[in-house]
């Protein structure tokens, strides 16, 4: 084995995987937004006294998160067009990303609304409060605060998983990285380069999402 | 839906094909992971601090890296490496050392929910280290991981989708090979997309079993 590392090729396209990583972030930050009004729903949903909503939150965790993410996205943008929606690539990758976190948010939320103290729900109810007013003001920002760190473990699962869009030409991280690959053969460097990226990002979320738990105390 | 079936049944073998390489490739990379995770989780507990620092960096490394570089990576550095490895190797190598790192994870987090107590204990008796460890801890540590390790299962078998990318004739491969010969692009999407949620949401269901059951016990 004589392979000598030359990392001049990977430098030269360096602002290449800058801006795929920062359309990765983009895209897990839409999806995750989107996807936490979905979790939210669906975790408020699931447990709800009407076996309907029940059903149906757990019926779309259940066969979202069995399927996997790259089946969903090609599906979404080849197969969506056929029955008249036509959706850009980014948009169809940004809807099968937050459908899929939505999935993983649902029960993210619903341990966050299981953990939320009885006493303080009937409190709330007892200084008068209806049962809406309740949840939006006393429940949601507990179960919020309480889901803090597992929403930021899926966001940067998702995060992760923003690679997947490079199977539809969109040009993030792992789409830059392919691209100087083929074009350079530098493949040692180029996925030790995109793979350092990724580590480093994930780490700085992590870190900034701690300082964030530490900013607002635990229920 | 005749003519679907007609097309499904003219591709009846590649499908069939696709779904046995999906199934061999998780496999082959849930047991490699497993042996590797229950070394790498038995080090990161008992070892020392020198032992634990590669190993340490192993998991963050291959825990913070997407699946999808991880294949790519293991699909052309080998090749650069002099070592020639086809596409489903490479593809079981990249799976089989990411289930590692995450099966080290679950194995560290059962071995560390074992009260300390209990190694006093074997130690009091007379045991030795690797006695204790095979005797006291892994058995209760395992009965714990266990759960997880079905999800881990099932998230090999969702990776496993990904081999697509380097050309591996999994599944999802055949699938789109299908669908260039016919067009029948949402009737084979979606078969292909219950033929994995049958399989994922059995282990699923039995992952959850497991726990209710080996929950109460613990």
């Amino acid at each position: 084995m004589n392979y000598t590392l030359h990392f001049g090729a990977v430098w030269a396209s360096f602002d290449h995987l800058l801006s795929g990583l920062a359309i990765g972030l983009a895209l897990a930050v839409a999806a995750v937004a989107v996807g936490t009004v979905i979790g939210l729903l669906s975790a408020f949903a699931s447990v709800s006294r009407s076996r309907l909503l029940r059903g149906i939150s757990g019926t779309y965790v259940l066969l979202i998160r069995n399927i996997p993410l790259l089946v969903l996205v090609l599906l979404v943008y080849f197969a969506l067009p056929a029955t008249g929606i036509r959706l850009d690539k980014y948009e169809s990758f940004i809807g099968s990303l937050a459908l899929y976190a939505g999935a993983y948010l649902t029960e993210v939320f619903r341990a966050g609304l299981l953990s939320v103290p009885k006493g303080i729900v009937e409190a709330g109810r007892a200084i008068g409060l209806t049962r809406l007013q309740t949840n939006l003001y006393v429940v949601a920002p507990v179960m919020l605060r309480n889901s803090l760190p597992s929403l930021g473990n899926t966001f940067i699962g998702m995060f992760k998983d923003s690679s997947i869009a490079a199977a539809i030409a969109i040009p993030e991280l792992t789409f830059e990285a392919r691209k100087i690959n083929v074009d350079t053969f530098r493949v040692v460097e180029t996925w030790t380069v995109a793979s350092g990226l990724y580590i480093a990002a994930c780490f700085t979320i992590a870190a900034l999402l701690r300082m964030l738990e530490r900013r607002f105390p635990k229920f | 839906m005749d003519a679907f079936l007609a097309q499904l049944w003219i591709a009846r073998w590649p499908i069939f094909d696709g779904f046995l390489m999906t199934l061999g490739i998780s496999v082959g990379a849930i047991v490699f992971g497993t042996i590797l995770g229950c070394l790498v989780g038995i080090q990161l507990v008992f070892g020392s601090l020198l032992v634990k620092l590669p190993f340490r960096l192993y998991v963050d490394v291959m825990r913070g890296t997407p699946l999808l570089v991880l294949i790519l990576a293991a699909f052309y550095i080998p090749a650069v490496m002099g070592l020639s490895l086809s596409a489903s190797q490479a593809g079981t190598l990249a799976l089989g050392l990411f289930a590692g790192a995450h099966i080290g994870e679950l194995v560290r987090g059962s071995l560390q929910a074992i009260p300390p107590g209990q190694i006093e204990a074997g130690r009091a008796i007379g045991l030795r280290f690797p006695q204790i460890l095979a005797n006291v801890l892994l058995p209760q540590a395992l009965r714990t991981a266990l759960p997880p390790w079905i999800n881990t299962g099932v998230e090999l078998i969702k990776g496993s989708s990904l081999l697509s990318m380097i050309g591996v004739g999994e599944l999802l491969l055949k699938t789109q090979e299908v669908i260039g010969r016919n067009f029948m692009t949402i009737q084979f999407y979606v078969f292909a997309g219950i033929l994995y949620l049958i399989v994922n949401i059995s282990l699923d269901l039995l992952g959850k079993s497991l726990e209710r059951r080996l929950g109460a016990r613990l």
